[in-house]
Order: C-alpha cells, then sequence, then structure tokens
C-alpha cells in the first residue's frame, strides 16, 4: 500500500471537497448543534495558532483530558498540525494518575475539559515545570478560578480571525512540514501490570491501519458514528479521529454519559467499536427491563428470543436454514428484534465490533440473534488496535477472524502471537528497554497464548501469563471462566483464583443495579452494596449462575468456592485498569486473607477492612464473610 | 446604599385568627447574599416566605423589595419581578415530563396569543424556541439532561426537589425563596443541592433566602442567619454568632442538639 498523505492532509481534503457536509454533530442544549467541515477545520487551525503562540513545536507534546467533546479532537488535531504529539489521558483518572501521565508524557500544554480535570491538574501544578497553559473548554464553576495559567478555550483562539482562504494556506504550510514517519499521537497501554506505557504511533501507522481495516469493513462520508468510549483508547482513536478525517463520515458527541442511550438512538450510528464489557451491559439492560416489562412483553421476549438463537447458530455453521425457521426468524425479527434494536440504537447498524478482550460466547450469540451483525476483531495498542477482524460472511464465536490485509501474524514455539505490519508501533516514549522486549526483528510480541484453528483462523486463548494451573497441573484460562459468569446478569464483576492450588474459586461483584431490583421484587430489604452482597438469598441466587457455568466448565476445572466481596471492584482502588479489565494479581493480594480463607475449611471469614467513599470519605467495616461452597 | 435595600421586611404582623403567626418582625436581605431564616418548628418561617410571596398580606407593617413598596402586589405578579420561591411540598405536575413542566412555568413571560399559538409560526415559534433556550440553560446548570423527558412521578424524591429547583430558576429569579430544599434528601443529594445553591448564588448572582432545617447546610451556606421563635426575631447575624446566642439555643432546647 502506498501511504503519502499525513493525518491532517484529510482535514484539508474535507475542507475542499465538502466544506458545508457536517463533520460534528454535538448535543449541547437538547439539541444537535452541527459543525461542518469549514467551521472544524477553522477551529483546528486557529487553536493551532494559539498553540504556536505559547511556543509549542515539534517534538513536544500535549496531554488532553474529558469527556468526549469536540475539542478534545480539535485539540488533538491542533497538536499533530504543528507537528507536536497529543496524548490522551482517561478522564476517570485520579491526580495521581494524572501526574504520572503528565510528568512521563513531557506535556508542555494540558487541555482539560472542566473543573473536575483542571483541579487535577492545579493540585500538583508545583511539580509540572513544562506546564505552560492549561486549556479548558467547559467554564461551569471556573468564575472561581483567577490563575493566570488557565485560559478558556473560546478565549484562547478568539484572538485569531481567520477566513477560508487563510485556513487552507495555512493547513498547507504546516502539511508540508510533516512526514509520514512523525509520531501522530501517543496512546497508553492499559497497564494490567504495573505504570501505563506511552506507546509512540506515527501517522503511517495509523492510515495503514484504517485503511487495512476499512477494506474488511468499509466506510463512507455518509456514514453516522457515536462517539461515547474514551479517547485514549486506541479504538475510539481509530473511529473518531483516523476514519473518520479518512473517509470524512460524521461524528456524534453524546451530551452526557448519562444521556448516552437515548442520543445514541436518536443518531442511529453505523457501525460501533466497543469493547466486551459495552457489549456486556447492553445485554444486560435488554434482561433488565424485560424483567421490568408487562407479562405479555415478557412472553413475547421468552418464545421469541430462542427463535434468534437457533438462526444464528445456522449462520454460525454457515449452513442455510429451512423455509419453517426462515419464516419465524422473519416474523419474529419484526415482532422482536426489530424493536429492540431500535431501542439500542441500531437501526441503521451495518458492522459492529468488539475489542480489546475476549467478549462471552453467550453475549456473542444474543446479538446475533437480535440480528446484529457483531465481530470479534483482535490486536493491541501497539499494532494501532486491529489486527485480525471477522469477515462479515464468516463469524464464529471461538476465533477472532483472520489477519486483515498487510498483517502477518505467527505462532511462536511457546504458543505465543505474534504479528508484524506496518502499523507496528516506533517504541515506547523514553523506554527503550520495554520496546526491545516487545519488538523483536520486527515482530510485536503480544503476550496473549493462541493457536490458529482448522480454518485457518486465530484463536486467542488467553494472557501467556494469565494462564493457571493447579496443582495437579491442569491448566484452565481465568479470563474463560469469569466471561462465562459474567454473562449473568447478576454478576458485574469476577475473579478467578486457582493457580498453583487445590480447586478453583471466584471472588464476585454483584450487579447492585439488577441484583437490587431482584431483591425489591422479593421483598428483601437492604441498605448499601455491603449489606445487600452479604445476603443469603443472594448468596443462593449467585450460586444458581456459578451452578450454570460449571455445568459448561471442563470436568475438572468446576468452581469449587465463591465469594461476594463487600465493595465493588473500582480503578480508583487499583483493582481495574482504566479500561476496567480486572488485575488478577493485585486483587488476590489485597484481599489476601480472603483468598486464604477460600482454601480451608472455612465457611466464612471476619474481615476488618477500610473502605474507601466516592467523596473520599472513609468507612471501616467488620463484617463476616460467608464462603459458598458448591 | 443600593445592595441593603434589596429587601426590607418592616415590623410585619400576621395573625390567624387569635393565633399570632408573625408577631412584628424586621430584617433586610443585601442583594447577593444567602440569607437565612432558622427556628422552631411553627416558629413562623413559612409564614414570613408566605408574606414576601404575598399569599398572605400581613396584617401590618411593610416589605419593600429595591425600595418600592409591595406589600399588597398579587401574588402572580411577583415574579416578573424577580421574586420566586420553591415549595416544601413540591409543586409539580407529576404526570407531566420535566421539560413540559419547565416550559410551563415561563408561560408568565410568553406573549404570544392563543390564535397565533395555534398557527405555530413566525413570532410564537421564535419565541418559544427562545424560551426553550433558556430551559435548557436551567436543565444544563442543575444537570437534569439525563431525565429531560422522563414524567415527574418516575423521578426520585432527590431528583423531584432538583426539578422543583429548575422550575424556579426558569423565571429568572432575583430574589429566590427556598423552602426546605433539603428536606426528606440523602447526604449525597443534600450536598448536591447545597453545591447547586452555592452556583446559583455566586455564578448567577441570585440573592437567595432559605428555610432548612439542616443546621449544618444553613452554617455552612448562609452569609446571614436570623433566627424566628413564636412570631418574633430573636436574633439576627452571620452564622457563627448566631450559633451562639442563649437566645437562640434556648429556643432550640429539648430539641435536637444542632450545634
Amino acid at each position: 500500500m502506498d501511504l503519502n498523505k499525513t493525518l491532517p492532509y484529510y482535514i484539508l481534503e474535507n475542507l475542499r471537497k465538502n466544506p458545508k457536509k457536517t463533520a460534528l454533530r454535538e448535543k449541547d442544549y437538547g439539541i444537535w448543534q452541527e459543525t461542518n467541515w469549514e467551521e472544524y477545520a477553522a477551529k483546528i487551525v486557529r487553536l493551532a495558532m494559539y498553540f504556536e503562540s505559547l511556543g509549542l513545536k515539534k517534538g513536544e507534546n500535549i496531554s488532553i483530558i474529558g469527556d468526549n467533546k469536540p475539542e478534545w479532537v480539535i485539540a488533538e488535531l491542533a497538536a499533530q498540525l504543528l507537528g507536536a504529539v497529543p496524548i490522551g489521558i482517561y478522564q476517570d483518572s485520579v491526580t495521581a494518575e494524572v501526574q504520572y501521565l503528565l510528568q512521563a508524557s513531557d506535556s508542555t500544554i494540558m487541555v482539560g475539559e472542566d473543573q473536575e480535570q483542571v483541579d487535577k491538574a492545579l493540585d500538583i501544578l508545583d511539580e509540572l515545570p513544562r506546564i505552560r497553559k492549561i486549556v479548558y473548554y467547559d467554564d461551569r464553576g471556573m468564575y472561581q478560578y483567577d490563575q493566570d495559567i488557565l485560559i478558556y478555550f473560546e478565549d484562547a483562539i478568539a484572538a485569531f480571525e481567520v477566513d477560508t482562504k487563510k485556513v487552507d494556506a495555512y493547513l498547507e504550510e504546516k502539511i508540508a512540514a510533516l512526514t509520514m514517519d512523525d509520531i501522530a499521537v501517543m496512546c497508553t497501554t492499559s497497564g494490567t501490570t504495573g505504570k501505563p506505557k506511552l506507546a509512540m504511533l506515527t501517522h503511517r501507522n495509523l492510515l495503514f491501519m484504517t485503511e487495512s481495516l476499512a477494506e474488511a469493513d468499509p466506510k463512507y462520508p455518509e456514514d453516522e458514528f457515536v462517539s461515547f468510549l474514551p479517547l485514549p483508547w486506541m479504538g475510539e482513536q481509530m473511529m473518531c479521529v483516523v476514519s473518520a478525517l479518512r473517509f470524512g463520515f460524521t461524528v456524534n458527541f453524546p451530551e452526557s454519559a448519562e444521556t448516552m442511550q437515548a442520543d445514541m438512538k436518536e443518531v442511529g450510528p453505523h457501525f460501533v467499536f466497543s469493547p466486551p464489557r459495552v457489549w456486556e451491559n447492553m445485554a444486560s439492560s435488554v434482561q433488565v427491563k424485560i424483567m421490568d416489562a408487562s407479562a405479555v412483553k415478557r412472553f413475547v421476549y421468552r418464545t421469541l428470543l430462542p427463535v434468534g438463537y437457533r438462526y444464528a447458530e445456522y449462520k454460525f455453521n454457515k449452513t442455510k436454514p429451512g423455509l419453517g425457521l426462515m419464516l419465524t426468524y422473519k416474523f419474529s425479527y419484526l415482532v422482536l428484534f426489530r424493536k429492540l434494536k431500535e431501542r439500542l440504537g441500531f437501526s441503521f447498524l451495518r458492522s459492529a465490533m468488539t475489542g480489546g478482550a475476549a467478549l462471552g460466547p453467550d453475549t456473542f450469540k444474543f446479538f446475533h440473534a437480535l440480528g446484529v451483525n457483531l465481530k470479534q476483531i483482535y490486536g493491541q495498542t501497539e499494532i494501532s488496535g486491529i489486527s485480525c477482524i471477522h469477515r462479515n460472511d464468516d463469524i464464529d464465536f471461538t476465533s477472532v477472524g483472520s489477519p486483515i490485509r498487510g498483517t502477518e501474524i505467527r505462532i511462536t514455539e511457546e504458543g505465543e502471537i505474534i504479528s508484524k505490519s506496518d502499523a507496528v508501533f516506533v517504541g515506547y516514549y523514553t523506554s527503550r528497554h520495554a520496546k526491545e522486549e516487545t519488538i523483536v526483528d520486527g515482530w510485536l510480541y503480544s503476550g496473549d497464548a493462541g493457536y490458529f484453528d482448522d480454518n485457518g483462523k486465530l484463536v486467542v486463548i488467553d494472557r501467556m501469563k494469565d494462564l493457571m494451573h493447579l496443582n495437579d497441573g491442569t491448566r484452565f484460562s481465568p479470563q474463560f471462566i469469569e466471561n462465562k459468569i459474567k454473562f449473568s446478569p447478576y454478576v458485574k464483576e469476577a475473579v478467578t483464583v486457582g493457580n498453583q492450588r487445590d480447586y478453583i474459586t471466584l471472588i464476585l461483584n454483584i450487579d447492585m443495579e439488577i441484583v437490587g431490583k431482584w431483591a425489591e421484587n422479593n421483598k428483601i430489604g437492604y441498605t448499601t452494596y455491603t449489606d445487600l452482597s452479604a445476603k443469603s438469598e443472594i448468596y443462593g441466587l449467585v450460586a444458581n449462575e456459578v451452578k450454570k457455568v460449571n455445568a459448561e466448565l471442563p470436568p475438572e476445572t468446576p468452581v469449587k468456592k465463591f465469594v461476594l466481596l463487600y465493595k465493588e471492584l473500582d480503578a480508583d482502588d487499583g483493582e481495574l485498569t482504566r479500561t476496567r479489565k480486572v488485575r488478577r494479581d493485585f486483587i488476590e493480594e489485597k484481599y489476601q486473607e480472603i483468598v486464604e480463607a477460600l482454601y480451608t475449611e472455612l465457611e466464612s471469614v471476619r474481615i476488618k477492612a477500610t473502605i474507601k467513599l466516592q467523596d473520599g470519605r472513609e468507612r471501616t467495616l467488620d463484617t463476616n464473610m460467608r464462603l459458598y461452597v458448591m | 446604599m443600593e445592595k441593603q435595600n434589596f429587601l426590607n421586611v418592616k415590623n410585619v404582623y400576621l395573625s390567624f385568627g387569635g393565633i399570632m403567626a408573625i408577631a412584628g418582625v424586621s430584617f433586610h436581605v443585601n442583594e447577593g447574599e444567602i440569607f437565612s431564616i432558622i427556628g422552631p418548628n411553627g416558629a413562623g418561617k413559612t409564614s414570613i416566605l408566605n408574606t414576601i410571596t404575598g399569599i398572605y398580606p400581613p396584617d401590618k407593617g411593610a416589605i419593600l423589595f429595591e425600595g418600592g413598596d409591595i406589600t399588597r402586589i398579587p401574588v402572580h405578579k411577583r415574579p416578573l419581578k424577580g421574586i420566586v420561591r420553591t415549595f416544601q411540598n413540591l409543586e409539580l405536575f407529576k404526570g407531566m415530563t420535566v421539560l413540559d413542566n419547565l416550559m410551563l412555568s415561563r408561560h408568565l413571560k410568553m406573549n404570544y396569543g392563543l390564535l397565533s399559538s395555534i398557527v405555530w409560526f413566525g413570532k410564537t415559534r421564535r419565541e418559544e424556541v427562545a424560551h426553550r433556550r433558556k430551559v435548557e440553560e436551567v436543565i444544563d446548570f442543575l444537570e437534569l439532561t439525563h431525565i429531560r423527558k422522563k414524567y415527574v412521578y418516575e423521578l426520585s424524591y432527590g431528583l423531584q426537589k432538583r426539578v422543583e429547583l429548575a422550575r424556579a430558576m426558569c423565571l429568572e429569579p432575583r430574589l429566590l425563596l427556598l423552602d426546605e430544599p433539603m428536606a426528606g434528601m440523602n447526604t449525597e443529594e443534600t450536598e448536591d443541592m447545597a453545591r447547586y445553591i452555592i452556583d446559583l448564588n455566586e455564578e448567577r448572582g441570585i440573592t437567595v433566602i432559605l428555610i432548612e432545617h439542616d443546621m449544618k447546610v444553613v452554617m455552612d451556606l448562609s452569609h446571614r442567619v436570623v433566627a424566628i421563635d413564636f412570631g418574633e426575631k430573636i436574633c439576627e447575624g452571620i452564622p457563627k454568632e448566631v450559633a451562639v446566642n442563649p437566645k437562640v439555643l434556648s429556643a432550640y432546647l429539648g430539641e435536637e442538639k444542632w450545634i
């Protein structure tokens, strides 16, 4: 593939081709406010001019932190235009994480959404001598601040008036100074082990990826996309920034996280790319709403959903269903599935992708039953996100599909997946050592264990180092068990324990909303999460779910015991990564007392713990936790 | 001093039959402050609020707003002057959505006639759009975006109270009277509400008169406090002074300890 146009070039291309076409849409004050390419480009250029006036230049970096809003992307592109490198920080990061990333990235400018984000930087400003300015774009509550280092986005660009001609000229001038091998963006790697690292990705990496992905999963200028996942995540970068520029489709920004579902319904996106968590949440939200629906609706759902499952089964096996099933499915689609899809905002959905971690097969089947064309992708941040994808006519729930164009994949003798393509990153920022561990002779070592199945498609088992062995040597994948149990609407998080031990146990988090509803319906009173988790009825409820999982697990690796943890696992406590993967080692160590008790004859364990509440207050807890034996 | 003449309550008396609800209370509220009225149950706090909003005209005395006498102005004309209140027992239309409730609250400010509203054209339409914009600004301010289209009866009590506040804010008040905005709320909801009251006072410059039983809230939020007992003013001053005033303490004796 001959790639010779950097990312900012496509701003210019869209500006020249379709100046009046809508580039961005943001719901604000209850209305979708549109920005066309002309206005979009002008804002990017004006902000770039402001950055330039602050002395931002090639070789420097800026950090951006906040919810998905047009200003986020504008800041990213403005920096890129100057050859500076933008770094996204997850918006829910705590001050210490923000500090680490601002320092590790040597950022000279921070763009923060609002008071909440700005506060994080102001708290530690003394330790950030490089920061020249903090730009914020939501001025709510900011009237209380008068620090010189702060500036409001609109004020920052106000001094730079431009017209279309000037925008065009400025873009052209800046683009000429960029090369395909310049770093376009740095993405934090999820860091299930230790601190996040900053993977440097070039313009070539990103554009190679978007072109190759589009070959397997095409995108058109008329498409609509809803940006609701964290922008620092490689997947969202690929969709909301790179693909949107390359193919000129419209990106929609929801009003707030709470209105996302409703906004999605209004937009009706043509494609969605989400980590498994989002799909799992959607599947369980459907199940909760059905629990609340009228008896007729429940009856329709229970009767027709199996039809969808049977139909999907044929699709997975690549065989044609009989006429009878075809007709019943058509009927079910008209009566139920079409409506469900509409509620989820999937009416116009052409392609749905899941990536970032493994998605439970049950969730997979569920969406295919609904007629959502959900495809698994596989990849790492270090390969610009994607190396394998399911093709439209070739979907199954065990493999991750076959490599996209221009990507080579092999399995090492140890069973590790390695890949090679133009999308492989150039290294980690300031950490040469880590790079040498990751790339050998141009091959990217993924750290994932996997194999090619009989159809030549890649199957990912688990992280190499996450595979566990029981004392008798039986190998098992903790993630596999966790995904199984997490399909239960009642279970939100699961951690498998059992490495170098005699049997497998689970530490579980119930889903407060759904279990709470269940408790209400069954007239069980409760106060807090801790209280609800300790109810014996809830233990019984979850035990049933574990029983179902055990029936599907290999007979030599059943779950023997489980415990419902007294608190929800939280990224703020380091128990989850920012992309919400569980950090098993950390959890096992933190809850050592509980884990040890799971491997004794005890039926319960007394726990004294301090819980940190969301608002910073602390509460001590002294409770007996039940250890449920299956 | 312009600021000090914002609201003047002068020697107000109000009685219901033989019961003297307010017995000669005087105080003034400065522009831009949060002013609290405290007192034991039945002390006459809400009655004072009712004389300011005009629900009960006082038997004697006068109430001046920005120097003008408003003692006898009818209730429905006061919001146009900028005097707006919220109610202890929410006065919302439960079968209507949040958005409709808020739009309805602006009917006082709508100028188009019946005919043109049926045709829905030209001026009417422009006006309606402008009103919606104002309402949306309040929705944004009080973070109600996710419940904009929900029916009021569907909402939790805490959220309903927030909608009640939104309803009042849609009238673009300059003097906002809040009757127990935190009653019946949990800690988190109380903290949120306190935040909104501070924001609307500081960011939007709305003067607030607050009646509240949660003394921690009163002491934290108020610039000045007046204490009432048996319809009489017993003390007025900054929160710290009022909290240690022996008369106030004795009025509260037998009630819960609050300081």
